[in-house]
């Protein structure tokens, strides 16, 4: 019998009235910051399910957040009529969260469809045809510039209505509401930068806790034997290429939204905001974290957010940044090579050992 | 037909650098598995080295490209020993993520050291063209080719007719029965990493003359190599080097040829259209399939 305390559960509580409470105790900026921790989370939570979860490398990440990106970019820019659906007349800001969804299922369709020709390839050639694609995306989109504005990208909101910051989009209720004096869940949001933080975080939970179902049950314990043995997972009747297309479409749709999210956040695109080193650490990312793991992700997502600021703080001089970020992220590796997952792993080892006795 | 014959000729001698870097991550793959993204930047470094012996010491070339390829080989041997070998036993991914550290180490430490400026770097070679029957062949190229080609041959001989040979091939096919029989194993992954960093070396120090020294120099060298080391096999030394040649004739002709094609959309044509190598055949040119029915 399972005699282990319900720490999950107790856990999960905390951390969101962490998340919540964050912005109270931290500056303007800082919120900005902490967005874009939960954009990358999004990111690596999907990244995971496809690398961790299923064994199959991507080098590409970077390319389905770009095309959700892209998505929401052309869509929030587009000057039309406002939509009107079942008598209902949606404003701008309306349109403008309901983009984020979409985003995620144009990076998701994309990302199955490259999941049936990616059946064919494993291991490192799989990592070198996600690479290419990462390769590739920016200078495709650079290309065709009439839909993407070319290299100087899509601005996504009209810039003197934000930098006047007059009027925001509440996450809940959608509703075009004036800065400085709305309340969300008893908490003051007073600037463009705390609704970004909100906005982010109650994505990234939702998608949480979407990850964590769908992967704790059947449908997780065939991916991981199709990450074990694909033989052995085979003749016990797991259908590989579902499984592994599937995996394609999710973990890109997740791309999509934090591309998606990313976008927003940066108020504009072009193709260097989606650069071939982004699918790289995000990659960085998933392993800090750990493979395999869930909420440890947060570590990676603050590792490759903060650690080249960090980096950068220290020293000046032109290279001396990413020696420091270089030879801190060998450290880390070499101390912890399970990721953050490895450690917290063998803390609980050490906190519950009582129980495990009982047991 | 001239002008073609001397695209072709270009296309050899680049395809000859992305040969040597090829033929370093088939060497690394091969014992264990991981695909060194540092391996560019370790090249650039050493190019560094090469440049400082030349240029502020006063050494002639070939002393310094001697003296270069010892420090390499070093260099390799030591990142082996060093970092890479404590986390052997862990998972492949975490290598892989130490050597994109070291990228960042190497990169920012000659910006640090020798400062981002452009640099020009000495070539052994005349900068004069040979006439043969209408084409107009750059001695630059021919010694570029000559000099990849001859490592290729001595490492192969290396490979093949020595103890230290057998005993790394021996370890990369089974490290555990190459233990029992007495083959220090470690011994043998570190001067893998040693001479795959030797290898670079030639292909950084050869590249330099045409395109110049600057710490991101390798980075759009690394990824052809990276595309000519899967194209040939990634397991396949011989794999490696034809697929190194394939991509640089290929690349030049499509960039001479194919308008559409330009500068932009060079590197993204070259590894769609390995991809579509690769999806008909999934290991690679050269590459031995493994037969599975699942």
């Amino acid at each position: 019998m399972n005699r282990r305390p319900p720490i999950g559960p107790a856990v999960f509580v905390v951390a969101v009235a962490a998340v919540m409470l964050l912005p109270r105790f931290i500056s303007d900026f800082r919120a900005q910051e902490f967005a874009y921790v939960g954009i990358y989370f999004i990111a690596l939570l999907g990244l995971n399910v496809l690398t961790g979860y299923t064994g199959q490398i991507s080098l590409g990440h970077g390319a389905f957040m770009l095309i959700g990106g892209y998505t929401t970019a052309i869509l929030m820019s587009n000057e039309e009529p406002p939509l009107k659906l079942a008598g209902h007349l949606f404003t701008n800001d309306m349109r403008d969260i309901w983009t984020i969804p979409i985003a995620g299922l144009v990076a998701g369709i994309v990302g199955f469809l490259f999941g049936f020709p990616a059946l064919r390839l494993t291991g490192l050639y799989l990592a070198l045809a996600t690479f290419a694609i990462a390769v590739a995306a920016p200078a495709v989109v650079k290309r065709f510039e009439h839909f993407s504005g070319g290299g100087g990208g899509i601005q996504l909101f009209d810039l003197e209505t934000r930098t006047q910051s007059t009027s925001i989009t509440d996450p809940v209720t959608f509703e075009s509401k004036e800065l400085g004096v709305e309340v969300f869940l008893g908490i003051n949001i007073p600037s463009f930068n705390d609704w970004l933080y909100y906005l982010c975080w109650t994505i990234a939970l939702v998608m949480f806790a979407g990850v964590w179902l769908l992967v704790r049950g059947r449908f997780g314990r065939s991916l991981r034997a199709v990450r074990d043995s694909e033989l052995a997972a085979a003749s016990s009747g797991v259908n590989l290429a579902r499984y592994k297309t599937f995996a394609f479409g999710i973990s890109a749709f997740y791309a999509g939204v934090a591309g998606s999210l990313l976008a927003i956040a940066t108020t504009f695109v072009n193709p260097d905001t989606f650069p071939i080193t982004l699918s790289i650490f995000l990659l960085v990312g998933v392993v800090v974290g750990g493979l395999g793991s869930l909420w440890p992700l947060v570590f990676g997502a603050i590792f490759i957010q903060f650690l080249p600021l960090w980096a950068q703080s220290i020293s000046k001089s032109p290279g001396a940044p990413a020696v420091v970020y270089g030879v801190v992220l060998i450290l880390v590796m070499l101390a912890l090579p399970q990721g953050a997952a490895g450690l917290v792993r063998r803390i609980v080892a050490l906190t519950t050992r009582g129980y495990d006795r009982v047991r | 037909m001239a002008a073609f014959f001397q695209q072709v000729v270009a296309g050899l001698a680049t395809g000859a650098i992305y040969a040597a870097l090829a033929l370093a991550l088939v060497l690394i793959h091969r014992a264990t598995g991981v695909i060194n993204f540092a391996q560019g930047e370790l090249a650039m470094f050493t190019t560094y080295i090469a440049w400082t012996l030349t240029a502020n010491h006063g050494w002639s070339y070939w002393p310094a490209f001697v003296a270069t390829l010892l420090f390499a080989f070093v260099l390799g041997l030591g990142i082996q020993r060093i970092v890479i070998r404590p986390i052997e036993r862990g998972p492949i991914l975490t290598t892989v993520i130490i050597t994109i550290g070291l990228v960042l180490v190497f990169n920012g430490a000659a910006g640090w050291i020798w400062s981002a400026e452009v640099r020009a770097f000495p070539s052994p070679f005349p900068n004069d063209t040979w006439n043969v029957g209408g084409v107009a062949i750059s001695v630059q190229d021919v010694g570029t080719i000559a000099i990849v080609l001859g490592m290729v041959v001595l490492l192969w001989a290396f490979f093949q007719f020595t103890k230290v040979g057998l005993a790394l091939r021996a370890s990369a096919l089974n490290p555990d029965a190459s233990r029992l029989v007495g083959v220090r194993v470690g011994w043998m992954l570190a001067i893998g990493w040693g001479l795959a960093a030797l290898l670079g070396a030639v292909a950084g120090m050869l590249a330099a003359p045409t395109i110049f020294l600057d710490p991101n120099m390798m980075q759009a060298i690394l990824i052809y190599s990276f595309a000519a080391a899967v194209l040939g096999g990634i397991d396949s030394p011989l794999g490696a080097v034809v697929g190194g040649m394939i991509l640089g004739v290929g690349l030049n002709l499509i960039g001479a040829y194919v308008d559409f094609v330009g500068a932009d959309l060079r590197l993204p044509v070259a590894l769609l259209i390995i991809l579509v190598v690769l999806l008909v055949r999934p290991a690679g040119l050269l590459g031995h399939a493994v037969t599975r029915r699942v």
